[in-house]
Order: structure tokens, then sequence, then C-alpha cells
């Protein structure tokens, strides 16, 4: 599998900290990574970069080769979700979805409509399409923002901790969506507290902390027996056998 | 009251009526124009025309209008710049006004949350697109109850305007008043005047204020007076149970 | 230049000063009864009586959708037409100001009280606070940080409407720099120019420190 991913020694500062120390990962054509660390450890910070949101102070990235950061334009090969809900608040479900085809890429209307509804139908979204975000629960919004992101055929999907403000009850439907992306093949970089749902759609998993990489390695062996302490301290923070012992 | 002197003031202060409102709608036109501009100026951060709109928004809202427009009116030609009386009030208007509505819709674009610019900016839409679809319409929704609250207060402004000799209504009040001394019927119709202007706009403000309001702000303000009285019912029901 | 020599001339500065000292005069004593009156009637308007409310609320609608140079029209002039009154225009300025500074001091009020949230209330009903008790340790700390930035907000806007007073014949700041500019029409033409400039210099210099001092207050306690 070629690489589509590239990121060579990146360096984040925010003032004096800094959030992400020489970094350097890849990730392949059609690959799921999945990244887990403490709350601050850097790794939303990662994902932004990686989508030209921030500015960075060392190292490269490359999308296909392509550095992302020159022209200061947007690579349209990444696509990225957010954890509080995105969805513009004045526009219809559609509208949101149709908007950066129809303006940015100049396609047809009529075809991206049908695109959208076909979208909308796979994460169940039939019948939401001329609701507004208000409208909606948190869940819904969430797989809405994800059809808005992939009618923009993005080969790279970035994914924020994009359950985080939800209900509990809503989280499953909305990885269940994630979790069929995994299966038609997309690439993608998760971020995410959900250690079952990570479990299950990684392809690998890469531990952050300190702004560093601590740990990479296949799912299995992250969470059953990792090489670090670090990430057994981790992972027993999600488990509460400590406390009743 | 004397009906006869009401019929008769009546055309008086039509006129005066209306001068106020073309002379006010002309200065806030304008103010609407000086604050999006200013308003964009800071909200894009624009070196050295920010720190230039900065002076001017304090200049302008520290001095009241009476103060602006002598000093255009009467301190201005001095130096040589004369303007005659309905340009004066139509441009102090606008230099009160513009800061006024700059403020209104800097505080707008401000409100309008970071994630859809960013948003807007992964979906590849470059800045003035994401200005012109995303940003201006949720900022101009936000901005509509205090941009009409703005509106009422430079109508009220306008008031001045007779201070150079505009013949506005405080004027046609005063002259009648000072000539014949028919103080009540020239106070009944510059309140009914003002009121006929003023009434309708304030009412509109209050209707859009509950009607449109940012579609987000209003449902989480709806859902919770809905919470609030469920939680009070409970707590009644609760102080019942204890009773029993 | 341009008449600001004007300006230093004999008592002149002392005079501007004087008549802004009038206007600074009227605003203090105006915001001094607004505010408690305002309290009151924001809590009236916070409260449950519908017919206190309703009356409040035209009331309170009436002086803050009027031009307050109408206001000032209507007492100055109105009171000696119905009344018989004669009263001054410094009086007159001072029983507008009050009524206006009231009905904005109350809404403010109001405001202030409504952004409490209900379940501020019942965390100290459910911690065993008497309803007074509330009242002193929770809602009242929290409306007064609240309430002295707007509060100064409202003096400065006392500041600039008490200007208006020229318009009823009280000697203020700006009646006296139209006086020294008449006094010296003949040795200083230009005069309207920089005394004006310096009247407007005056006002600003008073409603910018209070601006200032608001917003440090509003940051601060935000």
């Amino acid at each position: 599998m070629p690489e589509l991913l590239k990121v060579n020694n990146l360096i984040k500062r925010f003032g004096d900290s800094t959030v992400l120390d020489d970094i350097s990962l890849t990730v392949k054509k059609g690959e799921v990574v999945v990244i887990l660390g403490p709350s601050g450890c850097g790794k939303s910070t990662l994902l932004r970069c990686i989508n030209a949101l921030e500015d960075i102070q060392g190292g490269e990235i490359l999308i296909d080769g392509e550095n992302i950061l020159t022209g200061g334009k947007h690579n349209s090969k990444v696509g990225m979700v957010f954890q509080s809900y995105d969805l513009f608040p004045h526009l219809t479900v559609l509208d949101n979805i149709t908007l950066a085809p129809c303006k940015v890429q100049k396609r047809d209307k009529a075809q991206v409509r049908d695109e959208a509804r076909e979208l909308l139908k796979r994460v169940g979204l039939f019948d939401k399409e001329k609701s507004y975000p208000r409208e909606l629960s948190g869940g819904q919004k969430q797989r809405a923002a994800i059809v808005r992101s992939l009618i923009m055929h993005p080969e790279l999907l970035l994914f924020d901790e994009v359950t985080a403000a939800l209900d509990p009850e809503m989280v499953r439907e909305v990885l269940e969506v994630i979790l069929d992306l995994a299966k038609q093949g997309k690439t993608m970089m998760i971020v995410t507290h959900e250690m079952q749902f990570a479990r299950a759609i990684a392809d690998r998993v890469i531990m952050i902390d300190g702004g560093k990489i601590i740990e990479e390695n296949p799912p299995e062996r992250f969470f059953t027996n990792p090489d670090t302490e670090r990430a057994r301290q981790f992972l027993n923070t999600f488990t509460y056998e400590s406390v009743r012992a | 009251m004397n009906a006869e002197v009401l019929n008769e003031y009546l055309p008086l202060f039509g006129n005066a009526a209306l001068l106020t409102v073309w002379l006010g709608l002309a200065g806030i036109g304008l103010s609407i124009v000086i604050g999006l501009i200013c308003s964009l100026v800071q909200f894009y951060k624009i070196p050295v025309a920010r720190q230039i709109v900065r002076i001017y928004i304090e200049l302008s809202r520290n001095t009241p209008l009476l103060i602006q427009l002598f000093f255009i009116y009467y301190g201005l030609p001095k130096i040589g710049i004369k303007t005659d009386p309905a340009v004066c009030g139509v441009v102090g208007l606008a230099f009160l006004g513009g800061s006024y509505m700059a403020e209104t819709f800097r505080s707008g674009l401000e409100a309008v949350d970071k994630v859809h610019s960013e948003s807007a900016f992964t979906l590849g839409l470059n800045k003035l697109q994401t200005f012109i679809y995303v940003i201006l319409p949720q900022a101009l929704s936000t901005s509509i109850p205090p941009f009409v609250a703005n509106v009422i207060f430079l109508l009220k402004e306008t008031s001045v305007f007779s201070a150079v000799s505009l013949m506005d209504l405080m004027f046609t009040a005063k002259d009648l008043i000072g000539l014949y001394y028919n103080t009540t019927e020239s106070l009944f119709l510059l309140v009914v005047f003002y009121l006929i202007i003023l009434l309708p706009v304030s009412l509109l403000g209050t209707y859009l204020e509950h009607k449109l309001g940012t579609p987000g702000v209003r449902q989480s303000i709806r859902k919770n007076a809905a919470s609030r009285k469920e939680r009070k019912t409970t707590i009644k029901e609760g102080v019942v149970n204890v009773g029993n | 230049m341009w008449g600001i020599e004007v300006i230093f001339k004999g008592k002149n500065l002392i005079r501007l000063l004087g008549g802004l000292g009038t206007a600074l005069e009227i605003s203090l004593i105006a915001v001094a009864i607004s505010i408690p009156i305002g309290i009151i009637l924001g809590i009236l308007m916070a409260g449950r009586n519908p017919v206190i409310k309703a009356i409040l609320r035209v009331y309170l609608d009436f002086v803050r959708i009027m031009p307050q140079l109408v206001l000032l029209f209507l007492v100055f002039f109105g009171t000696t037409k119905v009344w018989g009154w004669d009263l001054s225009g410094e009086v007159s300025a001072v029983i507008v100001f009050s009524m206006w500074g009231a009905a904005e001091m109350s809404d403010l009020v109001r405001g202030a009280l409504n952004a409490i949230p209900q379940h501020q209330y019942e965390s100290a009903q459910s911690l065993g606070f008497t309803p007074l008790q509330t009242k002193i340790y929770i809602v009242i700390p929290q409306c007064v940080r609240r309430l002295i930035p707007l509060s100064i907000n409202l003096i400065t806007r006392m500041v600039k409407t008490t200007s208006l007073v020229l318009m009823i014949g009280v000697v203020e700041v700006l009646k006296v720099a139209q006086q020294i500019i008449e006094a010296n029409r003949m040795s200083a033409p230009n005069a309207a120019f920089g005394v004006y400039l310096f009247v407007f210099a005056l006002y600003f210099a008073v409603c910018f420190v209070l601006s200032i001092a608001a917003r440090k207050l509003e940051k601060k306690w935000s």
C-alpha cells in the first residue's frame, strides 16, 4: 500500500510550550489509525496541523508527497469532522452538505443533491434533509457533519473526538457510521476516548503523551500487552479494578 | 386642549416629522455603511486602519451628539469647511451612529463560533466565500436586536437637530410655544409624532427579538425555560409529598 | 490659532470648567436619585405582581422611548402651563434625568436579577438557606458585580445627555462657550472652532475616563 500521509519531525509550539515535539508518522492508503492519549497531550493539535488549521514551527506534513502548507490553501484531499457540532446553523442539512461542492468544486447542483441524498440515506438521515441543525439531536448532527465531509471526496478523513460532546446513547449511531466507512476502505485518523471502538476499528494505535509518540502498535497488542509502562497506566484509567482493590 | 389649534398645527408637525424621518434615515443609512466598514476592519484586524477605527469609536461614543453638531456646524466653517444644516445633521448622526453600528456588527461577527470558519476552511471555502456564506448570515441574525435598538437610539438623537436650525419636531414645538403659548397642544403633538415614528420601530424590535434571534440561542433558551418549569413542578410536587 | 487662545484669556477657562461643573452636578444628582429608585423599580419588575408590572411597563417604556429632549420640554414647559409651576431649567433637568435614569437602571436591575439561574436558588434552598439569606449571600453579591460597571455606563450616558439642558436655557458648557465666542467675535472671529473643539475635548475627557473605568470593572468581574 502506498503512503498517503507522511509527517516528518513535526514541531508545534504555542508560545513557550511545545505541544508536539518531533512527531513522525505515516498513514498508508486504506489504513485506520487511532490516536490515543490523555487530555491535553496534543492529539487534537496533531489533527489540526494535518488539516492546516495551525501553523507549524518545524518539520513537514506531506499528503501524497505534497506539502500541505504550500500556498496557504486547504488541501482538498483532507476532510475533518470536529468535536463540537459544526454544521452551519443557518442552513438546512442539505444546504450544509451541498454548499462546498457547489461553491468550491463548482459541481453540478442536481448531481450533488442526488449524491447528498444517497449519503444521507446511508447514515440514516434520509428524512432530515430539510431540517435545520437545531432540530437535530447531537448524534444526527454529527452524522450529517460526516456526510458534509464525505461529499468532498477526501482521501484522508480526520475525526477529532466526534463523540465527546454526545449523550452516551447517541455515541453508538455515530461510531457505526465510522465503522461502516472503515469497511469501505476509507483512510482515517481518529482521535477518540472510546476504547472499545478504538480497538474494533483501528489497524494501528498511536499513543501520544506530552507531545511525543509513546507507543505505536496494532490494537490487539496495544490493548492487551502494551510495550510501555505509560500506556499501561493510561489504559488502567479506563478500568475501575484498581479502585475496588 | 383646543381642537382648532390642533388642526392648525397638525400639518406643521407632519412636515417636521417628515424632515426628522428623512434626516434620520439618511444618517442611519450612512451609519450602517460606516459601521460595516469599521466592524470588518476590526474583525479582520487590519493593521493601522484598526487603530484609526478604535480612535474614531472612542471619540464618537464618548461625546454627545449636540457637541458634535456644534463643532461641525459652528466650528468647522471657521477653518473653511462649511455645511448646510441638513448635511450637518446627517453627517453628525452618521458620525455618532457609525460607532454604535460598528460595535453591534463586530460583536455579531465575533459571536460566530470559530469552528464554523474552520469547517468552512476544511471544506475548501476561501475567505470571501466563508464570509458570505457562513459568517455574515449568522452575524446578521445575532445583530438584529441590538441593530434595532441602535435605530431607535439614533432616531431619538435626531431631536437635537433644532440646535443647527433644522425645522424638525423640537424646533416646531419650541417655536409654537414661544410664539403663541399653545403649550399643551404643541407638547401633545410633539409626543404623538415621536410615538408615531418610534413606536412601530420599537414594536418591530420586540417582535424580531422573539421571532428571529439566533436559531441555536433561541432553542437553548426555550429548552432552559422548559426544564426550569419542569424542575419547579417537581420541587412543588416534592414539597406536597413531604407535607403529606 | 483658530481661537484656542481665547480659552486662556481672562476667566474663560474657569467659566468653561464651571459650565462643565453645572452639567456634571446635574448628572450626579440625577444619578444619585435614579439608582435607588431604579433598583426598587427593577425588583418590582422582576417580581410577580402583574398589575404593578403592567403599570411600570407602560411608564418605563414611555420614558425610554421618548427622546430625553422631549421629556425635558414636557417638564419644563408643560408644568408651567398645567400647574403654573415655574421650574428652573436645572430643576427640570434633574427631574427628567432622574426619571429617565431610574427607568434605565430598573431595566439593568431586572436583567441582572433574571440572569441568576434558577438552579442557584434551588441549591441555596437545598442547602437550607432562608429566602432572605439567599438574597443576602447569593443574589445581591452577584447582582452588584454585574451592576456596577453598567451603572458607570449609565453615568457616562447621563453626562452626555446633560448637554441637552442648553436647549432649555441652562447655562452649561455650551452656553458659556457661545457667550465666550460672542464676546470675542471682534478680536478672534474664528474662536468658534477652537472653543467648540475644546468643549468636545472636555466632554470626551470626562466620558472616556468613565468608560475606561466601566470596562476595567467589567473585565475584572466577568
